[in-house]
């Protein structure tokens, strides 16, 4: 007699809670210049006009570190968010943007407009790579799908194509970019919050609250397609317009975190599945926590790729996908031995 | 109030295979109708048919006189619940949640009770915290009914409730599915063993390569000439001292 451990609402929430402001705290203070903790809420509590005493701790505050923090949190959240849906609506763990190829196909996109000069208009990098993970999505949706079921195999292989697909596109890219286009590239392809402005973050947060907001409503019918297709029927789900709406709700989560950061593989995978080992697999809690694991490690992947080899910055996402790739197979093992093989 | 089931004329091809032909058959509240045939006979295309699962070739299903393909699926859901044959469950929900999903097309003031009550009916309720994946095969066929009766409607669909069951289970699984016939419900199964129609179901239907052969009462329909056809099995019906049908396949010595 087994019964599922389940840790309780309340106690997790405050835990995600105060561990989101620690790490934003934390985040906000360190870095190649340090702030002290003191000196942090002095800066914050004058504002964020011109403080002429402490020059440089008050810019760095304000026009570095507090745009990057939230670029973090936004960017973190909507992808776990996009990983606990894409997850409910192919009914597998393994799902994520990164692994299924949204974020390839947004990264492509942004790799596209770089290459053809489109960074020379005001967001025209970050709308290309809204356009390349939204019509991602929908490939995967389309490709992955026979008989209104989605098998594991496809869904992979599916994303190892856009995956491979991507590659040699960013290769392509790479091979004929000159210096400055070559930085950009490599910004796309490995992710990074280092070139967060307030402009970027002006963007992505309305495309994620959206997102965000809209994504509510599906807590419920993602439970009841848990069952299967035909059983979420009968409950009266109409499940073919609930899918497409939400695969578009993933679209725009993970084309937006892309395109104001890059690719930044595995925290959609890693976080949802967290959060369902700790409360159980209902949607209605598991969207909001993931929410706010999803920020939290983000904020400390960057926080290890700024200060890890200080003050040489690595890129986020390769942080994200080393820790992330062992975890994935280590996932990949244990969805395996639960399914009974791949067939 | 009595809820109807009308298929009428039903027709079903896939890739040039016709596997229902011209089947018409009606269920009211208060029927137990067990469908019957040998495998590949078109009962769970049958099942799947009524239940609104799939655009039919020709034909039509309502249920009270409204048209099963055109009508609302959450009004639909207050009318039938379906229990499929098995079930994957993607995630590891417990067994509570899962019979909660049955609530989904009403979520209302009744549904802990609901819940509750298809819990103790089948046996479940001390099972409610654990995980569907942890559970026997019977086990998890009582959890799949405790949510198929959870949704509370007028008629039940299922498709060989008792395949996985052991004789003691699959028994009191009919005695349940019985006593809410009784109640006033309307139940049409899939079943495979003959014996369990005969004692259990108001009414049969049996069919043969997609054709609806005999359907009525089953003590007059499941005739040995009828079922020896069907099955292609010499097959005898016999009384027992206590006056019940005994349905046998023929010894060859």
């Amino acid at each position: 007699m087994s019964n599922a451990r389940r840790t309780s609402l309340p106690a997790v929430a405050v835990f995600l809670v105060a561990l989101l402001v620690v790490t934003v705290l934390l985040s906000l203070a360190s870095g190649a210049f340090q702030i002290s903790l003191s000196d942090l809420l002095r800066i914050i509590g004058d504002g964020p006009q011109r403080n002429l005493t402490d020059e440089v701790a008050h810019n760095v505050f304000w026009q570095v570190r507090l745009p990057r923090v939230v670029l973090a949190v936004v960017v973190g959240a909507s992808l776990a968010v996009a990983g606990v849906i894409m997850q409910g609506i192919f009914r597998n763990p393994l799902a994520e943007p990164a692994t299924v190829g949204v974020s390839a196909g947004a990264a492509v996109g942004a790799v596209i407009a770089i290459i053809v000069g489109l960074n020379q208009l005001p967001l025209g990098v970050q709308i290309a790579a809204f356009i390349g993970g939204t019509l991602s999505t929908a490939l995967v949706y389309v490709l992955s799908r026979s008989d209104g079921k989605t098998e594991v195999v496809t869904l992979i292989l599916t994303g190892i194509a856009i995956n491979a697909f991507a590659g040699a596109v960013i290769g392509f890219a790479v091979f004929v970019a000159d210096d400055d286009e070559l930085r950009s590239v490599t910004f796309w392809s490995l992710g990074t919050l280092g070139l967060a402005t307030w402009k970027a973050v002006g963007v992505v947060i309305p495309l994620a609250l959206l997102g965000m907001l809209v994504s509510a409503k599906f807590a419920r019918v993602l439970d009841t397609l848990a069952l299967g297709d035909r059983p979420a029927t009968h409950l009266g789900v109409r499940v073919e317009p609930v899918r497409l709406q939400a695969i578009a709700v993933v679209g725009l989560l993970a084309s937006s975190a892309v395109a104001a950061t890059g690719m930044i593989a595995f925290v959609g995978l890693l976080v949802p599945h967290i959060m369902r080992i700790v409360l159980g697999p209902r949607h209605r809690h598991l969207l909001w926590t993931a929410a706010l694991l999803g920020a939290t490690v983000t904020l400390l992947a960057d926080l290890a790729a700024r200060t890890l080899l200080s003050p040489a910055e690595l890129p986020l996402g390769v942080v994200t996908a080393l820790i992330g790739a062992p975890f994935f197979l280590l996932l990949l093992r244990s969805t395996r031995r639960s399914q009974g093989g791949w067939a | 109030m009595t809820t109807t089931i009308v298929a009428k004329n039903l027709l079903v091809k896939r890739a040039n295979a016709v596997l229902l032909d011209d089947v018409s058959m009606e269920v009211n509240t208060g029927e137990f109708v067990a469908v019957l045939g040998p495998n590949g006979a078109g009962k769970s295309t049958l099942l799947g048919a009524i239940s609104g699962d799939f655009p039919l070739t020709g034909g039509t299903v309502s249920i009270n006189d409204s048209d099963v393909s055109t009508m609302n699926p959450k009004t639909l859901a207050r009318l039938r619940a379906v229990l499929p044959q098995q079930i994957a469950i993607s995630f590891p929900f417990t067994v509570r949640e899962i019979v909660a999903m049955g609530r989904s097309p009403w979520l209302d003031s009744n549904d802990d009770e609901r819940v509750e009550s298809a819990m103790q009916r089948l046996e479940v309720a001390s099972l409610q915290k654990r995980t569907y994946q942890t559970l026997s095969v019977g086990e998890q066929a009582r959890v799949s009914m405790a949510r198929v009766l959870a949704q509370d409607t007028p008629l039940l669909l299922l498709d060989e409730p008792t395949a996985v069951l052991d004789i003691g289970q699959q028994e009191r699984f009919l005695a349940i599915a019985r006593s809410l016939v009784d109640e006033g419900r309307g139940v049409v199964a899939v079943l495979h063993d003959l014996n369990v129609a005969m004692r259990f179901a108001t009414r049969v239907i049996v069919l043969h390569e997609g054709r609806c052969v005999a359907s009525g009462d089953p003590q007059t329909v499941l005739t040995p000439a009828l079922l020896s056809n069907v099955y292609h099995q010499n097959i005898q019906v016999t009384t027992t001292t206590e006056g019940r049908s005994v349905i046998l396949p023929e010894h060859h010595a």
